[in-house]
């Protein structure tokens, strides 16, 4: 700081009046929009631990039989309603690896119920990369490979069986398939329906956009669970599994697209007023590609964050549906389904352990709305 | 004399962040104005913000101190409790922000929000509050301060917004009036009637005022002391006479230099030679229908454009200057085909000299494609106009991609003779928009628009959005390309200093009419229409002899009702447009 004569300060430091034209304002954004976005999701940790958990979750499907002990529906006619039993290291103090203690069944009668005895003197330690029951990896190769199973007279059921004996460990792992799958394929359906709609509604306006409206209200003002329920009533009894799951997720998905088409009919109003897209037009690109090259990649990213939040919708909604029986049927495997038989509070008062597939169902529904957050946090990397 | 207000050595910085103020000291004296100078990034809004600490929430004051001697004595207010805080905050110290759309709740009446101030500060009861806002309504100049009271911000204008922000400021007679940017979202007459608002309240009631600004015109007019900032520094500080007599420090020369002022003009200009028109618009109109409220009224029809007549020679730039509401975007859009003209009205493009005329809103397909090569446009906010997803190499091909011309090698090497045009270097192709700043980005813009080697470019308000001395770059860069290219520019501005320097001919619209159309020179030199004076006379510019005439403001930024009688438009009688000079019409009665 020089004081000059007249009371004035000025700065003495060095001062370059031609600044470079060509040095870069914002370096750090000198990047493509999805490297930017992983930049500011690694900062929510709570949705990067949940989406590293749903990734783990959808890794694992294809080998959910080499995961599980049982198959889906093997029976132990021995062990209906079987507790949950535990797995132990230390046998009277003395490490021996993991083992389970046998378990028998006896009549109680007076309560007439059969009671399972433990039987802690005689460990038996599990079995590691053994063979047990047939299934299909990735639904293509066949194995009898399995990581663990219980060695021979004894049983392991980590979370109980039900009232057919069949492990509810196992059936959870087997469930996943169909559960954690019906929300993509149904979100699949909603998305394609829902960017088509919503952006033609947006971007032609006038008509087109009146009657889009007026069909999307409508199909909000219809109840959705009698929709649901009459929708896949109205599934003939006589199809397989497979076919009614994927009758399901597009049930699901075509009462889902009307709030996604909102959405995108909204960003493409905001959107289509930015001075890139009038550019183009005035270049003289056409109406698809300024869809494709202009509004779609900048809201993409916006759809990714809403379509992970609204898959728990569509999980929760299977769930209702093969809860009530309408949904996915027997020998099919869902947590839904599942739950189908934790219908009365009796059985869950007297075989809580029935109800466990309520537990995955709500830690991945947690998991998927912690990172659609996220995700819609570090939607906009611009911002600061 | 002790100072009102004394900042020593204020630094701030964001989160872990370097620091965005450095050591930032000034005084103000009681009853006067010291003005904060720079430009976006100066940290010039940060500094006052810091007075008030209502910074965002990871900015931090990391040192020295702001010393308040006011009405409750010496206050430090860099370590004051927040409590206390509050209580200084729209009592002793005031302050105005830049949007008044945006600094006003929707959801109450004007009325209230002033009156909250004297609810919280001086405990009235509502009926002596609204008696004192009243008084206040009708000295910051509302005709009809009970209207006002009971008025939503949405049923104001701009200009009458940012008077109630004032009200609202002064209505606690408040020791000391921040002001950040108040009138830069305001148009140039309007601009010029809030700040004469402004000296006189101050001078009424003898508080200081910290204005926080771009621009070296207003401070020219307001200021009594002037703090130069630059990157977070002081540049230079002193009286505002010295500083904007005889700058010391080389930044604010540049600034000085940068500023756009009307000149003076010794002499009429000669007519613009019509020959060889590329683009000609005819009794252009554009009318918009607005659905009326009740089932029973008519329509409301919006005359956006009314009768324009406009010649843009080959190799010229034809300007069009107005208000925001004046026509002057649309006009443009209708010379870009964007939007059609009502009947009657049409558009005529001459791809080459000699060549015959296509009329812009009926051309074929292949015409069409023809003519989007050949007119281009760029556009006012640099930071909307380039597809943040896109690297410049793809932005800048993109016009080439839709055209379908050359191979992609080809594009490429246009794309890096384009970049070199505008001065940027070729290497930038890589990276994407959100790296660069305003005005490197309107560059870029300019070069996607010489993408197709077009013959007219369309400018709409290209540096309004960008500091001064970007804005002087900006206009050079183009006034260099027209001369090179032999482009010709329909400009479109609402600021005629910047218009003065790159124009051959301005039309100066209001309410979607020509005003007055003449080159430059003439319209510096001899202006006739009222409303072209108040324009002229609002500009501020940065010389301390040369304040704003106010009275010239007012008699032409008023409604048209109001102009001289050769002017005045009444009802459905329009007076036409007269040449009273070669070259130089104006819109009266003979």
């Amino acid at each position: 700081m020089t004081e000059l004569p007249d009371g004035r300060y000025v700065d003495d430091e060095p001062f370059d009046p031609k600044a470079n034209i060509q040095a870069l304002e914002r370096r750090d954004l000198d990047a493509p929009n999805r490297v930017l976005v992983w930049r500011k999701f690694k900062q929510h940790k709570l949705g990067l631990v949940s989406g590293i958990f749903l990734l783990f979750c959808y890794l694992i499907l294809p080998f959910v039989g080499f995961v599980a002990p049982y198959t889906a529906n093997e029976r132990n006619s021995d062990y209906l309603y079987a507790p949950p039993q535990s797995v132990h290291l230390l046998h009277e103090g003395k490490f021996i690896g993991p083992f389970v203690y046998p378990t028998v069944a006896e009549a109680d009668l007076v309560t007439f119920q059969w009671k399972f005895v433990t039987d802690t003197t005689r460990p038996m330690p599990l079995q590691f990369f053994c063979e047990g029951s047939d299934y299909h990896l990735a639904g293509l190769i066949p194995s009898n490979r399995h990581l663990f199973c219980a060695p021979e007279g004894a049983t392991v059921f980590l979370w109980g069986s039900d009232r057919l004996g069949r492990d509810v460990f196992s059936r959870i792992l087997y469930g996943a398939q169909l559960s954690l799958t019906v929300g993509l394929i149904g979100i699949s359906v909603s998305f394609f329906l829902g960017i088509g709609f919503g952006s033609i509604a947006g971007y032609f306006g006038g008509k087109i956009d009146w009657v889009i409206n007026r069909v999307i209200e409508i199909l909000r003002s219809l109840p959705e669970l009698p929709l649901w329920l009459a929708l896949s009533a109205a599934v003939p009894s006589n199809w397989g599994p497979v076919a009614v799951f994927f009758i399901i997720s597009i049930i699901l998905g075509i009462l889902d697209w009307p709030g996604l088409a909102r959405s995108v009919r909204a960003k493409f109003l905001s959107l289509r007023e930015e001075e890139y897209v009038r550019a183009a037009e005035m270049m003289g690109a056409s109406s698809g590609r300024v869809i494709r090259k202009h509004l779609l990649p900048n809201f993409m990213s916006h759809l990714i964050a809403s379509a992970t939040l609204s898959i728990p919708a569509m999980i929760l909604g299977e769930t209702a549906l093969s809860f009530l029986g309408l949904g996915l049927r027997a020998p099919a495997v869902s947590w839904g389904v599942m739950l189908n038989d934790a219908q009365n509070l009796a059985s869950i008062e007297i075989y809580p352990w029935t109800a466990i597939p309520m537990l995955p169902i709500i830690v991945v529904v947690l998991a998927f709305n912690f990172l659609g957050d996220g995700l819609r946090d570090s939607l906009d990397p611009y911002a600061d | 004399m002790t100072p009102l207000l004394s900042v020593r050595d204020l630094s701030i910085g964001f989160g872990r962040g370097p620091d965005v103020v450095r050591n930032v000291s000034f005084d103000v004296m009681p009853g006067q104005t010291l003005a904060l100078v720079g430009e976006s990034g100066s940290g010039k809004t940060v500094t006052c913000r810091g007075i008030l600490r209502i910074l965002p929430k990871t900015a931090q004051i990391r040192s020295g101190e702001i010393v308040l001697n006011g009405r409750s004595g010496g206050l430090d207010l860099a370590s004051l409790p927040e409590r206390r805080m509050r209580d200084v905050r729209g009592d002793a110290v005031s302050m105005i922000f830049q949007e008044p759309m945006r600094s006003l709740s929707p959801l109450h009446k004007i009325g209230n929000q002033v009156s909250e101030v004297l609810w919280l500060h001086k405990h009235m009861n509502e009926k002596e509050a609204r008696r004192q806002v009243l008084d206040t309504f009708a000295r910051v100049g509302f005709p009809d301060p009970e209207r006002a009271y009971d008025s939503y911000p949405f049923e104001m204008s701009g200009g009458m917004l940012q008077r109630a922000m004032i009200a609202m400021a002064m209505v606690s007679k408040p020791d000391l009036m921040i002001a950040d940017e108040p009138t830069t979202a305001l148009d140039v007459t309007t601009q010029a009637q809030v700040l004469g608002l402004m000296k006189d309240l101050q001078q009424d009631t003898g508080m200081a005022m910290v204005l926080v600004t771009h621009d070296l015109g207003v401070v020219a007019n307001m200021a009594e002391q002037v703090v130069v900032l630059n990157k977070g520094r002081v540049m230079e500080s002193g009286s505002a006479a010295l500083v904007l007599n005889d700058p010391a420090h080389a930044y604010t020369r540049q600034l000085f230099d940068a500023a756009p002022a009307i000149p003076e003009v010794a002499e009429l200009a000669p007519a613009l030679v019509e020959e060889d028109l590329i683009l000609e618009l005819r009794s252009v109109s554009k009318t918009y229908r607005m659905r009326s409220q009740s089932v029973w009224k008519p329509d409301v029809l919006i005359h956006a454009c009314r009768g324009v007549d406009l010649n843009l020679p080959r190799g010229k730039t034809l300007a069009i200057v107005g208000e925001s509401g004046s026509g002057k975007t649309t006009a443009a859009r209708i010379a870009l085909g964007a939007e059609p003209p009502d009947a009657g009205g049409e558009v005529l493009f001459r791809p080459e000299r000699g060549a015959d005329t296509v009329a812009v809103h009926k051309m074929s397909r292949a015409e069409r494609t023809a003519f989007q090569k050949q007119a281009q446009m760029v556009f006012q906010d640099p930071y909307s106009s380039l597809s943040p997803r896109m690297r410049i190499l793809d932005a800048l091909t993109e016009p080439l991609d839709i055209h379908e011309i050359g191979t992609r090698a080809e594009r490429r090497e246009m794309a890096e003779r384009k970049l070199l045009s505008v001065g940027m270097n070729p290497d930038m192709l890589q990276r994407y928009p959100h790296a660069f700043s305003g005005g490197q980005r309107q560059r870029l813009s300019i070069a996607r628009a010489l993408m197709l080697d077009p013959a007219l470019i369309v400018c709409d308000e290209p540096t309004s959005a960008l500091d001064v001395s970007v804005q002087e770059q900006i206009l050079s860069l183009l006034e260099d390309i027209r001369d090179e290219m032999n482009l010709s520019y329909l400009f479109i501005s609402h600021d005629l200093a910047v218009v003065a320097r790159i124009a051959d001919e301005v039309a100066v619209m209001r309410q979607g009419l020509v005003v007055e159309q003449a080159p430059p020179d003439t319209l510096f030199y001899n202006p006739k229409h009222p409303y072209t004076k108040a324009l002229i006379a609002a500009q501020p510019t940065p010389d301390i002899n040369r304040p704003i005439n106010l009275k010239l403001v007012a008699q032409g930024a008023g409604s048209p009702e109001s102009w001289p009688e050769a002017f005045r438009f009444s009802g459905t009688v329009i007076p036409s447009l007269m040449q009273l000079e070669p070259g130089h019409k104006v819109r009266c009665h003979v």
